[in-house]
């Protein structure tokens, strides 16, 4: 064995190690994690790198694109009959003036004949205008005629808001079941991140990603998709309508397009950077106010209240700079482009009052052509507004992007599953580290015969809990190999392995569930007389029956309703029913005491007697019937055997041995 | 509460609100005045010809259209400034209130719920006073002045606007009104997405031992497919707002038309009045649209106001005295009582969880000495931790007193008694940063040297020399990066860094192995010595030492003494001895 090595501490540092990794395409120049700790540092501020992140977010919406069609189909159907009506309005206040006009003239005159007689008395505009009515001199209202076309521009009202309405519904589903895949992708991601992934963030940033950027996502995606598909046709229409009545009054219109563009471009330039860190605040801000919630007792007792509100105070500060800089700025699109709007308006009327002096154009194709001109520049005005819905939401997204993107576990390889061993586990030359300038365990070889009970011991920090990680494939080795009965643990999807090895950790962990359902998570598939004798067999029968709702407890956040000892307890209970071929104990009694561990124990004998087991202690009291006791210190094994074996060797056993009952046995 | 929580936190802002009403006001004026201008280009300008006369009027046009973007501009700025203003002060307000409460207030809203409702919640009501900023302010303005102008045009026909208006708020109404439920379903579910999530992550190594990620996904698909389910019927709600609203405007317009028509027919109106009636008509039902727009908002708003609200008006269990007793002497160790500062005292305290049936404690009366160790044993569940909690008021005990220094608990300022403890937490939580800044957690003023002296007595300067970066080396939430030995050895020298006059141990050495138990014990009572010390243990060889211990046996204490003493006096506690004595001598 090499001695090269140094200690350091076992558990996961934030490395940058590739080894176990796989690199995951992301589009050029897509922005990157802020490397390790990115919420203890401010990181350079990113640019939003809007055109691939937005189309990418649209690429989200492919599986929905059978309703997006409908979406847009009901769009443009809903946009020409809202077109169409005020076109009827204005048929309808034609009759209403003709008949107006046509009661003032003398009865029984025909058309004709009144026209000619203004021509006569000079009057050419008025004859002009009449002339482009139908007239019933004398008649006054036709309001059969006006009750017909008012009826019809009543139905089409209607039937535009029920496609209105059957297009938002519509909308609404492609738009929630995209989100719900979102979330979907982030929840599956998770477990396929590698585990050093998880000790280099804060769970209250990732959180947020998926609550408030997803959100965010969500609100940004409804509003804008509708309205840019409705203000989109309606641009395109009015424009198809100007060019039909003037092309050169059109083409004055058309100016307003990249004056549109060129603006929402610069201004959006400036919010985005914005809108990127208002939601990298809200997400460290979240982490800051989850740490803080989470160590609310700590926080207390060590007085650092003050400490922590001062530098909430400051993320809060700088959160509310980023979101209030940023709807100021894309709040001036609106403004800006009413001023372009307004701009091209007078533009109109300059040249269109110059071509009606000239004769090229009708007065009244004019003043229809300016009303146009306002259709057009409104919902223009409208996709410019959008812009800033929308560079918020593609900020989110782009955050969520970013961690779909992060490096994942290596893939599996989907090889054969190993025969049904007995639990035979080899180390070969194991050499392993956290990060690479720090060795941790170098050349480790050891082996585990089926049944055998092995017991790792050794001061804190000598690598015991490392071996376990290893064990579970939490992590890659750097060198050696793994076998379980024969088989290299690499070549088992990892899976398959875990589902072979029943593990109880330091650190106990349940669920917000029921304590029947916290001890099923072994073997979901357990019976209740399972689960019952699981129980019995761990000691958690005699609290869970003191509890007034027994079994079906249901554990408070983290368990808190439950004293630490007892959710060891629980922790020993789900392990026991999970029946592995492979049994991890990593410090699995330290909080319960000391009675009910022995009775704990004679449960677990029974439970190792077929298994291979592996039991990390302290107390070597629990070990001390171990088949194979290993010493470890500083990442290598330094001495094995039977503790009988090890304390007439007199090396670095005894001494343990020694330091750990001297005091009590003599006090006794 | 939206309404109450708006008053209160938009109050620091209303120097910007007034701004923003009176710029919106201006804002609306030239608005309703350019389509005058409008009209006057193509009837005095582009019909006659006059290009002399659009270019001036255009002019004109386009000054006041600047005048107006200045006004919108500015409105924007101010409008900007107070949401986010009033949103940074309600994250504040509640993070302090949530600062203030104890374990007990924290576990019934659950921490997961605690953080939605201070970001995404808080962000709710923030783009609501946003929206209402930009939006709001003007919408009533330009339907008022549309009513106006629409009844100076013809009176007769105004009465339209009197139907349409109504049946459009009420149309909104009984929408928006059917909107709020589903919100307040929306917010909880979010809180349960939070949660579920939340779990994955801290116990992501579990999950992934037991081979259960399917079993994850399931449960998250749950969570995702209820939120999900929701935001559906929320949608579709939302979705049916503004056809109605279309709706009414449009068939408000075809009535104008026809009604109009026979006014026009009995020559009491003119064409022009009519056309005149009918844009002024379409301004107000636009106005009431833009209002339909902030209509729908309110609904999640009023929702998360009332998550707000909860919070910040949820007192604390534990609440500070009103008139805290002060140690007499701050320098010196004499509380001016006659007592030492760091001694505990329990008097006769019981306690129960509300609601629950049997009491986790009763009865229990002792004294912890300064200068002397104090152990607590007794079996899992028999309320060691609950004890120590009540010494820092973690909870506060329903019966009896907790004295330190010889003063209650509850008449100590919480500054000040938690000044004067040192706790290492049974689950010893770490922060995420650096070595350096977990030991600077109880004195931030503490020196280096004081630093390397606490991790020498922790037993912790060896593996910190050899961390990368020594003090500096990071550390991850919760100190997942170390283990769990290290992590107990880190907990222990960051409250000897504060230099208390009270330690409490919570079974803080259970990951540690017995020799560097035993050292650590050695050198702790070097570096303590005149300050109380409260060790929570298992092992009775990490209290074999104790000048007293107590054993706890069902939330009493059933022996009261040295080991020695209690070996001869307490059946309880001679079985938990034989229980590891047993093994040992098997050896």
């Amino acid at each position: 064995m090499s001695t090269s090595s140094r200690p350091r501490g076992t558990g996961a540092a934030p490395g940058t190690r590739q080894a176990d990794v796989v690199r995951i395409p992301r589009p050029a120049g897509g922005p990157g994690r802020g490397g390790p700790f990115a919420g203890m540092n401010v990181p350079a501020e990113k640019a939003l790198n809007f055109g691939p992140s937005a189309l990418r977010l649209l690429g989200e919406l492919r599986p929905e694109r059978a309703w997006l069609v409908l979406v847009l189909a009901l769009a443009v159907v809903s946009v020409a009959f809202s077109v169409t009506g005020p076109r009827l309005l204005g048929e309808g206040t034609n009759l209403i003036f003709a008949g107006a006009v046509s009661k003032n003239l003398p009865a029984g005159a025909s058309q004709e004949q009144v026209i000619a007689g203004l021509r006569a008395s000079g009057q050419d505009a008025q004859a002009d205008m009449l002339g482009a009515m139908t007239l019933t001199p004398g008649a006054g209202i036709d309001f059969a005629a006006l009750a017909n076309v008012l009826l019809w521009a009543l139905a089409l009202y209607v039937l535009a808001s029920a496609f209105g309405w059957i297009q938002a519904y519509v909308l609404n589903g492609v738009v929630q079941r995209t989100v719900y895949r979102l979330r979907e992708r982030i929840e599956a991601k998770i477990h396929r991140l590698p585990l050093r992934y998880f000790d280099s963030i804060q769970r209250g940033e990732l959180l947020s990603r998926v609550t408030n950027d997803v959100d965010n996502i969500s609100q940004s995606l409804q509003q804008s998709i509708s309205q840019a598909v409705t203000s989109l046709l309606t641009v395109l229409g009015v424009l198809v309508m100007m060019f039909l009545l003037s092309p050169v009054l059109a083409l004055i219109a058309l100016v307003t397009v990249p004056l549109t563009l060129v603006t929402t471009a610069l201004i959006a330039k400036r919010s985005q950077k914005l809108f990127v860190a208002q939601w990298k605040h809200t997400g460290e801000l979240n982490g800051q106010i989850e740490e803080t919630y989470t160590g609310h007792a700590l926080v207390k007792v060590f007085g650092r209240q003050r400490e922590v509100e001062e530098r909430f105070r400051e993320k809060n500060a700088e959160l509310f700079e980023a979101s209030f800089g940023a709807q100021f700025i894309s709040g001036l699109i609106m403004p800006a482009l009413t001023f372009i709007g307004n701009l091209v308006y007078v533009g109109i009327a300059v040249v269109g009052g110059l071509q009606v002096a000239s004769g090229a154009m009708q007065l009244g194709d004019v003043q229809a052509f300016i009303q146009y001109s306002r259709q057009f520049t409104q919902p223009l005005a409208q996709l410019g507004s959008m812009a800033n819905l929308l560079q918020s939401g593609v900020a989110s997204a782009e955050r969520v992007f970013s961690l779909l993107d992060e490096d994942e576990q290596s893939v599996e390889d989907a090889g054969p599953a190993p025969v049904g061993g007995r639990g035979r586990l080899v180390f070969e030359n194991v050499s392993f580290s956290y990060s690479p300038d720090k060795p941790l365990i170098t050349d480790l070889s050891l082996v585990a015969e089926p049944g055998q009970t092995v017991a790792i011991v050794g001061p804190t920090g000598a690598g015991k809990t490392t071996l376990v990680n290893l064990m579970m494939r939490f992590y890659e080795l750097d060198a050696g190999r793994i076998t379980l009965d024969g088989v290299d643990v690499t070549s088992v999807p990892r899976r398959e392995l875990r589902s072979r090895m029943g593990m109880v950790l330091q650190d106990t962990w349940l669920f917000g569930g029921t304590i029947r359902d916290n001890i099923a998570y072994g073997r979901p598939s357990a019976s209740e007389a399972e689960i019952l004798e699981a129980a019995q067999a761990t000691y958690v029968d005699r609290f869970v029956s003191a509890l007034p709702e027994g079994y079906d407890t249901v554990l408070e956040d983290e368990g808190s309703n439950v004293s630490a000892g007892e959710k060891q307890l629980l922790t020993i209970a789900r392990a026991f029913l999970a029946r592995p071929s492979v049994l991890i104990l990593d410090e699995a009694t330290s909080s319960v005491d000391t009675r009910t561990e022995l009775l704990v124990q004679k449960a677990m004998s029974a439970l190792r007697s077929d298994r291979t087991s592996f039991v990390i202690a302290h107390r070597l009291s629990t070990i001390r019937d171990a088949d194979l006791i290993l010493v470890m210190e500083a990442g290598q094994i330094v001495e094995q055997g039977t503790h009988a074996s090890l304390l007439a060797a007199g090396g670095a056993y005894a001494l343990l041995y020694e330091a750990q009952f001297a005091a009590p046995a003599a006090e006794v | 509460m939206l309404w109450k929580l708006l008053v209160r936190y938009l109050q620091p802002q209303r120097r910007l609100l007034i701004a923003v009403v009176v710029f919106q006001l201006a804002q609306s004026v030239a608005s309703l005045y350019l389509p005058t201008l409008n009209a006057d280009i193509i009837d005095l300008g582009v019909a006659r010809g006059d290009t002399g006369y659009i270019l001036r009027v255009g002019s004109l046009m386009l000054l006041i259209t600047l005048l107006q973007i200045a006004c919108a501009v500015t409105a924007v700025y101010f409008g900007a400034k107070a949401a986010m203003g009033m949103g940074r002060d309600l994250r504040g307000a509640i993070f302090t209130r949530v600062g203030g409460f104890s374990e007990q207030e924290v576990t019934r809203f659950g921490p997961a719920s605690l953080i939605t409702r201070s970001t995404n919640d808080v962000q709710q009501v923030q783009q609501l006073v946003l929206m209402s900023a930009t939006l709001m302010v003007a919408a009533p303005m330009l339907s008022i002045g549309g009513v106006v102008m629409a009844v100076r045009q013809d009176a007769q026909l105004s009465w339209l606007i009197a139907v349409s208006v109504p049946v459009l708020l009420i149309g909104v109404g009984l929408i928006v009104s059917r909107m709020v439920p589903l919100f307040r379903l929306m917010q909880l579910r979010i809180d349960a997405v939070n949660r579920v999530l939340r779990e994955q992550l801290a116990g992501i190594r579990v999950v992934r031992a037991f081979v259960r990620e399917d079993l994850e996904t399931e449960r998250f698909a749950g969570a995702n497919a209820d939120v999900t389910d929701t935001a559906l019927r929320a949608g579709r709600l939302m979705a049916l707002a503004f056809p109605v609203v279309m709706l009414v405007l449009n068939v408000s317009s075809v009535a104008v038309i026809w009604f109009g028509s026979f006014r026009i027919e009995d020559g009491s109106m003119q064409v022009g009045t009519l056309v005149a009636f009918l844009s002024y008509l379409l301004q107000i039902l636009m106005s009431v649209m833009m209002a339909t727009f902030m209509a729908v908002m309110i609904p999640r708003a009023a929702v998360s106001a009332d998550r707000i609200g909860e919070v910040l008006e949820t007192e604390s269990s534990v609440r500070p005295p009103a008139n805290p007793v002060v140690f007499a002497e701050e320098a010196g160790t004499e509380t001016g009582t006659g007592t030492a500062r760091g001694e505990l005292e329990m008097r006769d305290v019981g306690f129960a969880y509300p609601g629950a049936e049997r009491p986790v404690l009763s009865g229990v009366s002792f004294t912890a000495a300064a200068g002397r160790t104090t152990a607590v044993i007794g079996s899992t569940g028999s309320g060691k931790t609950t004890l120590v909690n009540l010494m820092p008021r973690l909870f506060d005990a329903t019966s009896g007193s907790v004295r330190m220094g010889g003063v209650d608990v509850r008449e100590l300022h919480p500054d000040r008694l938690w000044g004067h403890i040192g706790l290492v937490p049974q689950r010893p939580y770490l922060f995420s940063g650096t070595v350096r800044s977990n030991l600077l957690y109880g004195k931030p003023d503490a020196t280096e040297e004081e630093l390397w002296r606490a991790l020498a007595t922790a037993q912790a300067e060896d593996f910190v020399r050899q961390m990368e970066g020594g003090l500096d080396a990071p550390v991850s939430q919760g100190g997942t990066n170390v283990s769990g030995g290290q992590r107990q050895r880190l907990a222990i020298a960051r409250a000897l860094v504060k230099r208390p006059e009270l330690y409490i141990f919570d079974d803080s050495f259970s990951s540690l192995d017995t020799a560097t138990d035993a050292r650590l014990r050695q050198a702790l009572r070097r570096d303590t010595a005149g300050a109380t010390l409260v060790i929570i243990a298992q092992r009775v060889s990490s209290i074999v030492d104790a000048d007293q211990i107590l054993v706890l046996d069902g939330g009493r204490i059933v022996g009261c003494g040295t080991h020695r003493e209690l070996l001869e006096t307490s059946e309880t506690y001679r079985e938990i001895v034989s229980s590891q004595l047993a093994a040992e001598e098997a050896a």
